[in-house]
């Protein structure tokens, strides 16, 4: 047994770690070991989703290996340990991209699949799931589904975004987008509340293909931030940025992120950026991925965690709603410097337990303060329910069964594509097992 | 023929010497030869590296490793195609230290493996390449191999018999147009190295220890330990005396 812990670092409980390195025994292992087990990749899911406490964790990173890629049509065949990073390394110098990448690219192809990751480009691609092909699906009963849009397509919209739970991805095709190359041109935009943000998202998803923005949350529900929007860029060969990596060393005896840090990062980073404000060229890596070259960031918040509490809420209600989160958490005092507000597109998702739906969707970062947190989180859920949206599972260690099963009408149907012999900490938490 | 740095890889499954080859191919284009002995695994690391490089050249042999008559057929096959400026000689295998006290078989095993093949694979490149006056032999032995330890010490002796196979063999070419390397990675964390990571040991991630692994062949410097603290540490270990050592729980 090993002790494991999320993103978050809540919680770290011992788990029976199975390594599947080789796809030619991968099936047996699936199907021989210690049920329930769960697929683990990087691990960068912030609760509950990626853990299965006292059970099996079948790590998937090992499965590292490309399968084809082919340049005229830019098809890519890989397995699911595959990195994002490795892929955005191998297929962009050959003028291809993903065509959907959340803000991390440490993570693996299955994690990607098993959350339907979304990205800043919501508005115009979708979510990670709807380039990928097709998948292979090993159930611990031994056996193997393959599945894709046009290939039962029913298990497919299970597992995509289905949490892990239908069977372990060990296989998947995906289909890339064609790129000029690694650059962006990019413009920040400050705004000074939510109508401000609202007029320029609206403003943007026609001409900008990513948007996104940072909020200052702690500046009395204001709403003020700053406004990021992109567009792939043609400029040629110029010198690629040199990613200077450093790791948070330690994990600090409390959190860094507190009060006084929280009042005096936002204010300082606002007016920073604002005035730096206007159009650049940006390397694709620091726009899409900024945390990416601060190793173990997710250590500042101290021993105790932290949690992400990431909702959407329907647009039609989305600003009332945004502004009365906001005031709920200025109130408290709490508040995180990861603050993402961003506008989804008029689109469904094709996974049965996809997050995205049409609508706005806020992320925020709070150190684990225990009860205190808890109550916070308890005024945000009554916005979110009363507003009809839904918290993202991926993020989260704590939402309440009913703020689930009202958030995804699609549950019932899910069920049925469940592996009995996979579980994890999430799925006993919001489904009883 | 072409002008692509030739590399063979015995023991190409292994994990460090399967993130040398993607090193190796991510610098530039490389005319590659995996040996291994399971077929479908080799095609699997081979695959891979075609797509990481479709402009390399990747062979794939199936191979036995302790038989010397084979080993020599496999290595003479595989100069006759053109001279091979890099070996890397990477195959092995690490069991639990007690397997080996209460298995004499598994004992043997392990020291075969890790010893007796590396060395036969050496020997049989060493020929061809003193023939051709270039080339470069790269081993991976290992820190185990430089002070008998309880915890491991008859994977430590094979690694130990690597370690003195290279300084005589690093003798013999003094001077000439052979190279030859000896790698030693402390704990590295890949498939082999598992069951330690479950007792809370400390592993190097194997991407970078292949790194430092590709630039120590290029440079040919004779020793090399990966990551280098080990060189500091093992001085110290090799030095301490045994009223010391003898107490200690490593």
């Amino acid at each position: 047994m090993r002790q494991v812990t999320a993103w978050g670092r809540l919680s770290a409980s011992p788990h029976h770690v199975i390594n599947l390195n080789d796809p030619s025994t991968a099936r047996y292992l699936i199907c021989h070991g210690i049920h329930p087990g769960l697929a683990h990749g990087m691990g960068r899911s912030y609760g509950d989703v990626c853990l299965n406490p006292e059970g099996t964790l079948w790590v998937t990173t090992g499965l590292d290996h490309f399968i084809a890629f082919d340049d005229c049509t830019g098809r890519l065949a890989c397995e699911a340990g595959v990195l994002l990073r490795d892929i955005q390394r191998l297929v962009i110098p050959r003028g291809w991209i993903l065509p959907v990448t959340p803000g991390t690219q440490l993570v693996t192809v299955g994690g990607a699949i098993a959350n339907d990751v979304h990205g800043k480009n919501h508005h115009v691609l979708g979510s990670f799931g709807d380039h990928v092909q097709s998948l292979t699906l090993i159930r611990t009963d031994g056996e193997v589904i393959q599945c894709g849009p046009n290939e039962q397509p029913d298990w497919f919209a299970a597992t995509v975004g289905g949490l892990g739970l239908t069977g372990v991805i060990t296989q998947a095709e995906i289909q890339l987008l064609r790129v000029a190359g690694p650059w962006l041109e990019t413009e920040t935009v400050p705004y000074a509340n939510l109508d401000e943000f609202f007029r320029l998202a609206d403003d943007s998803e026609a001409e900008w293909e990513h948007t996104v923005s940072w909020i200052d949350c702690i500046s009395g529900g204001g709403g003020r931030g700053l406004f990021l929007r992109g567009n792939p860029a043609d400029v040629g060969e110029q010198p690629e940025p040199v990613g200077h990596k450093l790791t948070m060393p330690i994990v600090p005896p409390v959190s860094l992120v507190n009060r006084l840090s929280l009042r005096l990062f936002n204010t300082a980073y606002y007016h920073l950026k604002k005035w730096q404000a206007g159009r650049t060229i940006t390397h694709y890596e620091p726009f899409f991925y900024p945390l990416d070259n601060l190793l173990e960031w997710n250590r500042m918040y101290g021993p105790k965690g932290f949690f992400q509490y990431q909702s959407v809420v329907p647009r039609d209600v989305g600003q009332d709603a945004v502004q009365a989160m906001l005031k709920e958490i200025a109130r408290s005092g709490d508040g995180s410097f990861l603050a993402v507000l961003k506008t989804f597109g008029n689109r469904q998702s094709i996974g049965m337990l996809s997050f995205p739906q049409p609508g706005v969707t806020l992320a925020l970062d709070f150190p684990n303060h225990g009860d205190r947190t808890h109550k916070l989180f308890e005024r945000l859920d009554a916005i979110v329910h009363e507003a009809k949206g839904r918290i993202y599972p991926a993020k989260d260690a704590r939402m309440p069964r009913e703020l689930f099963e009202a958030g995804y009408p699609r549950l019932a149907e899910f069920i049925k594509y469940r592996d009995p012999g996979i579980s994890s900490g999430l799925s006993r938490r919001l489904m009883g097992s | 023929m072409n002008n692509k740095k030739r590399i063979v890889i015995i023991g190409a499954t292994s994990a460090i010497a399967e993130q040398c080859a993607r090193l190796w191919v991510q610098n530039q284009p490389a005319d590659l030869t995996l040996v291994g002995r399971d077929a479908q695994r080799i095609e699997r690391v081979a695959t891979d590296l075609k797509v990481r490089s479709p402009q390399s050249e990747i062979r794939v042999v199936q191979a036995e490793f302790l038989d010397p008559d084979a080993i020599n057929a496999t290595v003479v096959n595989i100069v006759k195609s053109g001279h091979v400026d890099i070996v890397l000689i990477a195959h092995g295998s690490l069991p639990e230290q007690t397997e080996c006290q209460n298995d004499l078989q598994s004992c043997r095993d392990t020291l075969e493996i890790n010893g007796v093949s590396p060395v036969l694979y050496a020997e049989a490149f060493a020929k061809e390449m003193e023939k051709a006056n270039h080339g470069t032999i790269a081993l991976i032995g290992s820190v185990a191999g430089d002070r008998g330890r309880k915890s491991n010490y008859v994977y430590g002796a094979a690694k130990g018999l690597v370690t003195r196979y290279a300084q005589g063999l690093q003798h013999r070419f003094a001077g000439c147009g052979v190279k030859v390397v000896l790698i030693k990675p402390g704990p590295t964390d890949t498939p082999m190295t598992a069951h330690l990571k479950g007792k809370g040991a400390k592993l190097a991630p194997v991407e970078g220890v292949a790194k430092q692994i590709v630039e120590g062949v290029e440079s040919g410097k004779p020793v090399i330990y990966v990551p280098g603290k080990w060189r500091l540490i093992m001085m110290v270990i090799r030095t301490l005396p045994a009223f010391v050592f003898n107490k200690m729980e490593i």
